[in-house]
């Protein structure tokens, strides 16, 4: 029986080993393609500049009674031009655990993706669930592999498991933090100010719900490079739901309604001339 | 610059864009070539069909693209030939993204678009940053002239985000006519004010008959 080596693989794997004789070369593992010059830091450090990957990001996870609940905005931006308001922060990685995007997109949608097949393989392979701990382990342990090439990645995972709710923080300088109440991103400032003191241990999921909304409307009002919608995920023992998705400028009347002073209160009431 | 510090990248302008309408997809880009202040050529297309309903335009640097394009062409080839079918436009996008993302330390400098028709005839445009993020989205710009051209198409064509919840229908009201029309009018206002973009732009359509290409001049100055 081969010995399975596949969790101390760092290098992503497109074919998960499959080999045939057709495919010997066209199926090798593809690696990592490195220009070749002299100065690879100073390479990668103009090839960011120019290239400019979508990043900016407000993101936050906490674990209270009844569970984790995750909240993310949506906009992604390159430079100081905006290339969406609609990016999924929140990656679904199978039907119990979450992953939040904050750093590089493409970065972590990549790894995000590269974890959900891992955590799949470790499904079918061990009869049972990966485990949050086991989840958050496999991408650090990768991202640590990359340290110093110019990685950006700073995401939670979030999940129920056999012991409960786990909220892990993992990030691409090889960090990985076991806690209960995290927020990444050029936002997570405003974000923690609020999330910190709202939060309490005993809250609805109701109560919940509306403290990680209006943490991350403070972030998008106070960050220029978070906006769009803020989007809200619980997971519970039964595996994630989506909470509510609401426009930031929306929420922004919602909470602030505008009240017209008096004279532009009659104005508004006179018949039209 | 080009020749300075082994500097492998170029900027060849040229801009690119996509609509997704509910059984169409439209994707132009113009065909100018430039390095610096030069036009190196007026003719040449950005545009690549990767599959029966499934076209590729980007803008950027040309030689990667020509690069990337012969990749992605191999790699259908070879599923072609293992699963007796085309690739659909939601395949052909993570198989873009994944490429993409394999040369994260050596970027392929191209910004992508890709549209076609998803596997229920809608049409779908898939945008790109050039390290492989990617997105569904109703309509894209890349290029010089995006900056021009996305805040036209916005005002035209936004549509409540996919993100909302409850979830708020979101189909391009667009026909299929007014659709290559708008395409066609920013096109000729992007070149009015991007020197990067001018010459001709490729227009072509994807619906359930099949793929059709125009061509429409614009000013070469």
């Amino acid at each position: 029986m081969k010995l399975d080596l596949s969790g101390f693989e760092s290098t992503p794997s497109l074919h998960g080993g499959a080999v045939d004789d057709v495919g010997e070369d066209l199926f090798s593992r593809p690696s990592f393609q490195l220009p070749a010059c002299s100065d690879f830091d100073g390479f990668q450090k103009d090839a960011v500049q120019m290239v400019k990957p979508a990043k900016g990001t407000t993101t936050l996870a906490f674990i209270f009674k009844e569970g984790v609940i995750v909240a993310a905005d949506s906009r992604a931006s390159m430079g100081g031009y905006i290339s969406s308001q609609s990016v999924k922060k929140i990656i679904e990685i199978n039907p119990y655990m979450l992953g939040t995007m904050a750093g590089g997109a493409a970065d972590c949608q990549f790894w995000h993706r590269n974890l959900g097949i891992k955590c799949r393989l470790h499904e079918l392979a061990n009869k049972r669930r990966i485990s949050v701990t086991g989840a958050s382990k496999l991408l650090a342990n990768i991202l640590y592999s990359y340290r110093g090439m110019g990685l950006s990645v700073g995401t939670m995972i979030a999940g129920w498991d056999e012991k409960g709710p786990g909220l892990y923080y993992v990030d691409s300088e090889g960090g990985r933090l076991k806690g209960a109440r995290f927020s990444v991103g050029s936002g997570s400032p405003y974000a923690y100010g609020v999330l910190d003191s709202g939060y309490r241990y005993d809250m609805t999921k109701e109560e919940a719900a509306e403290l990680a909304r209006r943490a991350i409307y403070h972030a998008t009002f106070r960050d220029g490079a978070s906006g769009g919608v803020a989007s809200v995920y619980y997971v519970g023992p039964d595996g994630w739901t989506k909470l509510s998705g609401d426009d930031v400028g929306e929420l922004h009347y919602k909470y602030y309604p505008v009240v017209p002073t008096p004279i532009e209160q009659e104005m508004a009431d006179a018949p039209a001339a | 610059m080009a020749l300075s510090r082994n500097w492998m990248y170029e900027n060849n302008g040229g801009t690119c864009v996509a609509i997704a309408g509910s059984d169409y997809c439209v994707i132009a880009a113009d065909t100018r070539l430039s390095v610096g202040y030069s036009i190196y050529t007026r003719d040449y297309s950005k545009i690549c069909k990767l599959a029966d309903k499934c076209v590729m335009a980007s803008s950027g640097f040309q030689g990667d693209l020509k690069a990337l394009q012969k990749n992605l062409a191999a790699k259908h080839l070879i599923y072609q030939h293992q699963h007796s079918k085309q690739m659909s436009c939601p395949a052909m996008a993570q198989l873009l993204s994944n490429t993409l993302y394999y040369k994260r330390f050596f970027p392929y400098y191209t910004f992508n678009i890709l549209g076609g028709l998803d596997s229920d005839g809608k049409g779908c445009v898939y945008t790109y940053d050039a390290v492989g993020s990617y997105e569904r989205v109703g309509y894209s710009a890349q290029g010089s002239g995006a900056g021009l051209i996305i805040p036209v198409l916005d005002n035209q064509l936004k549509s409540p985000s996919p993100l909302l919840l409850p979830a708020k229908d979101a189909v391009t009201p667009l026909s299929e006519v007014e659709a290559v029309d708008l395409v066609k009018d920013v096109f000729a206002s992007a070149t009015e004010r991007d020197i990067y973009t001018g010459d001709k732009v490729e227009i072509v359509v994807i619906n359930a008959s099949g793929i059709r290409q125009e061509l429409m001049e614009l000013r070469k100055d």
